[in-house]
């Protein structure tokens, strides 16, 4: 057992560190460290394609689809790396971590190389088309309907909560393709393209004043038969793939940003004179704690070779850090006090602690609410009896 | 990234587990808990047929070699049965010889160690004076304080052993909450003390294994709670349904999991830290510390209000791990204090 990294992968960390500081500091110091996730989107665009160009995109994949077959400790250097050198969240986070993983897992080799090399070149960005008005945690409910016409599949329905769908090229939707089926039965995993009558987007104003999510209409929305992943009707088992992806490697690039959230906090107490308070003391030693051991449980995960027990360790692993990141935002506002409360403009717009305060509601909501983690946690990583379910 | 156990550690994991599980049985640790707390044959067996006595002590004195991630996963072991042994004294005072003794003082005392002789205890911040290498001063909560032959003290950048046998020592037993580790007060008048040759390292190297003894013992306890618990929860029935099956019942298990999870990753980072000689391992062992004793502490009292009536009862072993649980907390700095030291870390000295 050992806690670092080999000296092969250290000089890995300081090639992507000087690439990284390099734009961070020249040609895109404009967008380091925006704070919030529709800032800036025409340029974050641009920047997507230049971590594309430059071979750093998607460093995971195979290098046939533009890749690196970067190994998981190189994922987890550059993921920090990225973070440290201030660089903006991934405005498609959802094509590199979810869509892509999920294409090169279940895609046929036409479907990888029409979307996997769009995806690394950063020229196509990715939302995910599942929750709907009444399918959120009890996703199997989708009533979204699917119909074969011709060469082609015909998508009526409404989804919602859609991240960055008003900025996407592609949608991955689940859909119900056989009439009358129920639960996770009779559903498909359509790749669809955005830009078409069928589909509308309409933006919703959330808790920060910021619309990042949307209501996604589609009326006669249309992709070809073959835009599917997976087999008609067996498209739950590729969407829970998904979320195994969702809720396990691709978040540990979200540590060093958590460092940074949690420095800001500590500059923040540091500034105000809150840092010599015992009680603001032993909170932020919590989070410390917290932060340190959300870091070595991810190691942990990512060094087992025994897969269960990074089953275990993963499936602990979304509710931790959603709920360090909640209380977080907590301590920032207690932190800051009322000064928090005002911006500092005559927007509604939020600098970092505020807007983490706000924003970190939803990090215990998506993705899973931490009551299902804790379902899924006592069901699958227990082996207690299952939620009794009733008939909707 | 090589953060999970080698081939050997998890043979020596699994030895320690079926070791302690099948000796360190509730009818042992009770009978033991009814005399002095030390169950002298498990101890005798732990020292000599296992050769565990010697882990992390040096091999060319009688020790087993290896180092606090081995420790810690026969602590871990050890207070996943709240076993009765005198495992915290005695790694204290084995790593303050082996890291700051003198050659002669480790070949005097590392292999007596070794070969589980001597009981050990050691006092946490205490309070003494000195006058010609005799030692006066009062030590209150010596775990296992009145049947240890050797005393570990320490003051500034010094350290000590003292003979508990040997002249100007009283030692008082006291009626202890957790009678798995119950404590003493060693009054000490002019008592002769054997003076380490480097106060600093001994002073690090017994309060690095003391915490992460401590860590581990609650990250075993803290993992057995949550078993023997959920093994319950399938078998008791209510409203005729398995209790497991009530989400109230199952998102309290699930939150212990969770914690339990860190508390492994605190545990094994702290212990690499200190083998590594990392910059991180002093704020990596008052995590561990602070962290651990908590996550057992949560996890032994929902123990208790999961198995309802009879978790109340003398009878089940409910309250041999919450008693632990509780003493872990303040034994050798309380959670507080432990922050305290990271916030220091992070934040600077309070003001
Ligand atoms: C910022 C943000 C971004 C999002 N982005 C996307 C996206 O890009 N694409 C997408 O498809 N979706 C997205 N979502 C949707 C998200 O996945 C859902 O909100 C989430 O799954 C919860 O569903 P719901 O909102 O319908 O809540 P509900 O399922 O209605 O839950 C309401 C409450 O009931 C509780 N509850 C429900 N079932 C149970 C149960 N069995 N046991 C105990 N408690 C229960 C929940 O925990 C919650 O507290 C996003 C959400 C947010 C907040």
């Amino acid at each position: 057992m050992k806690l670092g990294f080999s000296p092969a992968d250290e000089a890995f960390r300081a090639e992507c560190a000087a690439w990284l500081q390099a734009e961070m500091t020249g040609e895109f110091a404009d967008i380091r460290g925006i704070p919030n996730l529709c800032d800036a989107i025409p340029r974050r665009k641009e920047w997507e394609q230049r971590l594309g160009e430059a071979g750093w995109g998607c460093i995971g994949w195979p290098r046939k689809w533009g890749g690196r077959d970067a190994t998981i400790a190189q994922q987890v250097i550059f993921a920090e790396e990225y973070a440290r050198a201030g660089a903006p969240n991934r405005i498609n986070h959802i094509g590199v971590e979810l869509a892509g993983p999920t294409i090169l897992a279940f895609g046929s080799e036409e479907q990888k190389a029409r979307y996997l090399p769009e995806i690394a070149a950063g020229r196509q960005i990715w939302c995910q088309g599942y929750s709907e008005p009444n399918a959120g945690s009890d996703l199997a409910n989708v009533k979204t309907k699917a119909r074969l016409e011709g060469g082609e599949w015909v998508v009526n329905g409404q989804k919602v909560w859609t991240s960055l769908a008003h900025y996407s090229d592609m949608i991955f939707v689940v859909a119900r393709s056989e009439e009358g089926s129920a639960g996770p039965k009779g559903l498909s995993f359509l790749l669809m393209d955005m830009d078409q009558p069928g589909i509308e987007v309409r933006p919703i104003r959330q808790i920060n004043g910021e619309a990042e999510f949307n209501e996604t209409f589609l009326t006669d929305a249309r992709c070809a038969a073959d835009a599917m992943l997976g087999a008609a009707g067996e498209g739950w088992k590729v969407a829970m793939a998904l979320l195994a992806f969702e809720r396990g490697v691709s978040t540990l690039g979200q540590q060093m940003q958590f460092r940074n959230e949690l420095d800001a906090v500590i500059d923040a107490a540091r500034a105000n004179g809150k840092a010599a308070d015992p009680v603001i003391r032993q909170k932020i030693a919590r989070a410390e704690i917290g932060l340190r051991l959300m870091r070595y449980g991810a190691l942990r995960m990512l060094s087992g070779t025994d897969l269960a027990a990074i089953d275990g360790a993963a499936l602990t692993y979304k509710i931790q850090w959603a709920t360090w990141r909640r209380n977080l935002g907590e301590l920032g506002m207690e932190v800051l006090g009322q000064a928090g409360e005002v911006a500092s403009g005559d927007h509604y717009s939020w600098p970092t602690l505020p807007n983490l305060f706000l924003f970190s509601r939803s990090d215990t909501i998506y993705g899973g609410t931490n009551q299902i983690q804790r379902n899924l946690i006592a069901e699958r990583g227990l082996g207690l009896p299952r939620e009794p379910r009733g008939q909707a | 990234m090589e953060f999970a156990f080698t081939d050997e550690q998890a043979m020596i994991a699994e030895t320690v587990r079926g070791f302690f599980a099948e000796n360190a049985t509730s009818e042992r640790t009770r009978k033991a808990m009814a005399a002095d707390g030390i169950d002298r044959e498990l101890w005798s067996s732990f020292a000599n047929e296992l050769g565990l006595a010697g882990i992390g002590l040096p091999e060319e004195h009688g020790g087993a070699g290896l180092g606090m991630v081995e420790m810690a996963l026969v602590a871990e072991a050890a207070g996943a049965q709240v076993a009765a042994l005198p495992l915290l004294g005695h790694v204290m005072i084995g790593q303050a010889i082996a890291r700051g003794g003198s050659e002669a003082q480790k070949a005097e005392w590392l292999p007596r160690l070794a070969a589980g002789e001597l009981i050990a205890t050691a006092a946490w911040a205490p309070k003494l004076s000195v006058a010609d290498g005799r030692i006066s001063g009062t030590f209150p909560f010596l775990p296992h304080g009145a049947s240890a032959d050797l005393l570990l003290v320490h003051s500034g950048s010094e350290a000590w052993i003292v003979d508990l046998k040997g002249a100007g020592v009283s030692v008082q037993a006291h009626v202890t909450m957790d009678q798995t580790r119950p404590f003493a007060t060693a009054t000490l008048d002019g008592a002769q003390g054997e003076q380490l040759a480097d106060g600093d390292a001994a002073i690090a190297g017994a309060l690095a294994a003391g915490w992460i003894c401590l860590a581990a013992e609650a990250l075993g306890g803290a993992q057995a709670t949550l078993d023997r618990t959920v093994a319950y929860s399938k078998e008791r029935v209510q409203f005729g349904r398995q209790i497991g099956s009530f989400q109230a019942y199952k998102h309290r298990l699930a939150d212990m999991m969770i914690e339990i999870e860190q508390a492994r990753s605190a545990v094994y980072w702290a212990a690499c830290a200190v083998d590594e000689g990392s910059d991180e391992a002093q704020v990596a062992l008052h995590s561990a510390k602070a962290f651990c004793a908590d996550t057992y502490f949560m996890c032994a009292g929902n123990m208790i209000q999961l198995h309802g009536g009879i978790g109340f009862t003398w009878e089940h072993d409910a309250h041999l791990f919450f008693k632990r649980a509780r003493s872990i907390q303040t034994l050798l700095g309380d959670g507080q204090w432990h922050r305290e030291q990271v916030a220091s870390a992070v934040l600077g000295a309070a003001a």
